[in-house]
């Protein structure tokens, strides 16, 4: 970026400078707090090293050894992946649910909308604690309440097969922080397509596959973009529910990243874990943003723009 | 012969009358709604009542939807056994120190990137807007060992110090804002002798009063919410905030869960209060930006 200040009159270059200067903490924190770290951190995953002992140049050493000869790598990749790959359609489609129920044109809506929006703004660890609680497999609510119909309920957490779907089940509770992302697109959507619709004889069904569902894939897209993002990096959970747990059902990627970066130190070895999650989401990222090019319907935001 | 109901007219009565379907529908969908509501609140609900409990109620069966004496001294309970009211002023001040640090610095660089004009503008804001995109663990290690060097291991600064360097999604929001207020005001300004600064802080700033909510109330949520950083930074369990707190007791004194969800609720308190004082600008907020909790 080169700059002609030549050119420029005593205002502009004026009002350059301050524009520089206004900006400049956002500069100073990229520089050291983002691409410092992350450049350093490629460069860390090619070494060998702990807090104590002095750093080794190992090349490709760490990668090697983690696609090759390191099942928990591949553990926690898998148990990430089937999150991933159950959560975000949950959310998905509980979410779009959710939000048309909320879109009812009835008075007070707003007191429901007030109450689905709880459960996403008290996540972290009160959330996990509550769970574990909720779901106690002998004493639990959620048991007790299964077993009033009939139903043996799970183990949950407890049990390897019911431990990811039960930190999947969480995230579903929280599903109204999506539902009101879904509702603003909904709000988006001109009546006046609807009402041209019903003259034509278009029925609720069609109504909404053929005006709601296109109208709607630009946030559903890019909710589906946060919420994958989000569906790797589950931590909280992990630790503080399960450790990873039972057998290493729940082992996540960013759990193990951090028992190998904060409780064993290898440093080297977790900053390469860490490079190849920051690749895949950006492939992910990447591939959908590719995709969306033959699902996302932006018409109506040329017609908004004109 | 073909039954006689195939000879009624094609246009079919409506099953109940306008009247009744008036009032029908909403009632429906109220009952529907509520019903869902209630679900959603279960675990919420069941806290609570777990909270209320006595020692041996809480493992009663059927289970007691409302203890028939509540125990209210349960919360107080809570506190003289965890130390709470000390890990909630830890995150108290955590939370102050971010906000100030995002409001001094964000309307900062959003007026820049707003309204100043300068090379190489555009391509800086997409790095702002590219910065989102990139995953937090990927610079954890390298700012770890750099705090350490720094020898602000089991400080606060490493929780504090990111914030006076602006959040993107905040610079965005902001930056968002302040495009749509006219430009005129800063023009009228200008003429009465108003520096570039004192647009800012005089004319733009106070208008800035809806990005700035969601700006404090985000940090708050988020800093309060936080948990992988201060487990990471913070060794000496007397500075813990809140999240790291609890996390601590979790299986030490597992079997009285009713002070335990009584300790949880306490936790989740000042965000449920800031909730209810901010949701309408919240919710708002949220649909213009698609901003998440």
């Amino acid at each position: 970026m080169l700059i002609d200040w030549r050119s420029m009159s005593f205002r502009e270059r004026r009002e350059a400078l301050q524009g520089y200067l206004s900006i400049s903490p956002w500069v100073i924190g990229f520089l050291f707090f983002t691409l410092v770290p992350v450049l350093v951190s490629v460069y860390f995953s090619f070494t060998q090293w702990t807090i104590t002992s002095p750093s080794e140049w190992v090349g490709l050493h760490n990668y090697i050894r983690m696609f090759t000869q390191d099942p928990l790598f591949w553990q926690a990749l898998k148990v990430t992946g089937n999150f991933v790959l159950i959560s975000v359609p949950l959310k998905l489609i509980f979410g779009v649910a959710l939000s048309l129920l909320l879109n009812l044109k009835v008075r007070g809506m707003n007191l429901y909308r007030t109450i689905f929006y709880i459960p996403a703004v008290i996540s972290g660890v009160a959330v996990s604690l509550m769970w574990i609680w909720l779901l106690q497999p002998d004493t639990g609510v959620v048991n007790t309440l299964l077993a009033l119909v009939g139903i043996k309920g799970p183990g949950w957490f407890w049990d390897p097969q019911w431990a990811l779907p039960s930190v999947a089940l969480m995230s579903v509770w929280s599903v109204g922080g999506s539902a009101i992302v879904y509702l603003a697109g909904l709000q988006n959507i001109p009546p006046h397509l609807y009402e041209a619709a019903k003259i034509d004889g278009a029925g609720a069904w069609q109504r909404f596959w053929r005006i709601t569902i296109p109208l709607l894939t630009p946030t559903l897209f890019f909710q589906l973009v946060v919420e994958m993002i989000e569906s790797f990096k589950v931590f909280t959970q992990a630790f503080v529910i399960t450790k990873g747990g039972p057998l290493k059902a729940t082992y996540f990627y960013l759990y193990y990243f951090y028992e190998e970066a904060f409780q064993n130190f290898n440093m080297g070895y977790a900053s390469a874990l860490a490079v190849v999650l920051m690749v895949i989401i950006m492939t992910a990222t990447i591939i959908l943003n590719y995709t969306s090019k033959h699902w996302v319907y932006y018409a109506a935001e040329e017609e908004a723009t004109k | 012969m073909r039954p006689e109901t195939t000879m009624t007219p094609s246009i079919k009565a409506p099953l109940l009358s306008r009247r009744t379907r008036r009032w029908l529908e909403p009632g429906l969908t109220y009952l529907f709604m509520t019903a869902l509501a209630f679900i959603f609140m279960i675990p919420l609900m069941w806290m609570l009542s777990t909270a209320l409990k006595g020692r041996w109620e809480i493992l009663a069966w059927p289970p007691q939807w409302i203890p028939t004496t509540p125990h209210w001294e349960n919360f107080t309970e809570a506190f003289s056994r965890y130390p709470l009211g000390r890990f909630m002023l830890n995150s108290a001040f955590l939370v102050a120190a971010n906000t100030v640090g995002q409001l001094l610095a964000v309307p900062l660089i959003a007026y820049g990137f707003a309204r100043l004009r300068f090379p190489g503008k555009n391509s800086l804001f997409v790095i702002v807007l590219g910065t989102m995109m990139i995953p937090g663990h990927v610079k954890l290690i390298p700012l770890y060992t750099i705090y350490h060097r720094l020898g602000m291991i089991d400080t606060y600064w490493p929780l504090i110090l990111p914030a006076f360097f602006g959040n993107p999604f905040f610079i965005f929001l902001m930056v968002q804002y302040m495009k749509t207020i006219p430009r005129d005001l800063d023009e009228a300004a200008r003429i009465d002798g108003a520096g570039t600064w004192t647009i800012l802080y005089k004319v733009i700033l106070p208008l800035c009063k809806p990005p700035m909510t969601i700006i404090i109330v985000y940090t708050f949520l988020w800093t309060w919410n936080e948990f992988l950083h201060p487990l990471i930074y913070l060794n000496t369990f007397d500075s813990f905030p809140i999240q790291l707190g609890l996390s601590m007791f979790k299986g030490r004194y597992s079997v009285e869960w009713n002070l335990f969800m009584a300790a949880t609720l306490i936790s989740i308190l000042p965000i449920l209060i800031l909730y209810f004082l901010v949701q309408r600008q919240l919710i708002g907020g949220i649909a213009s930006v698609g901003l998440k909790g």
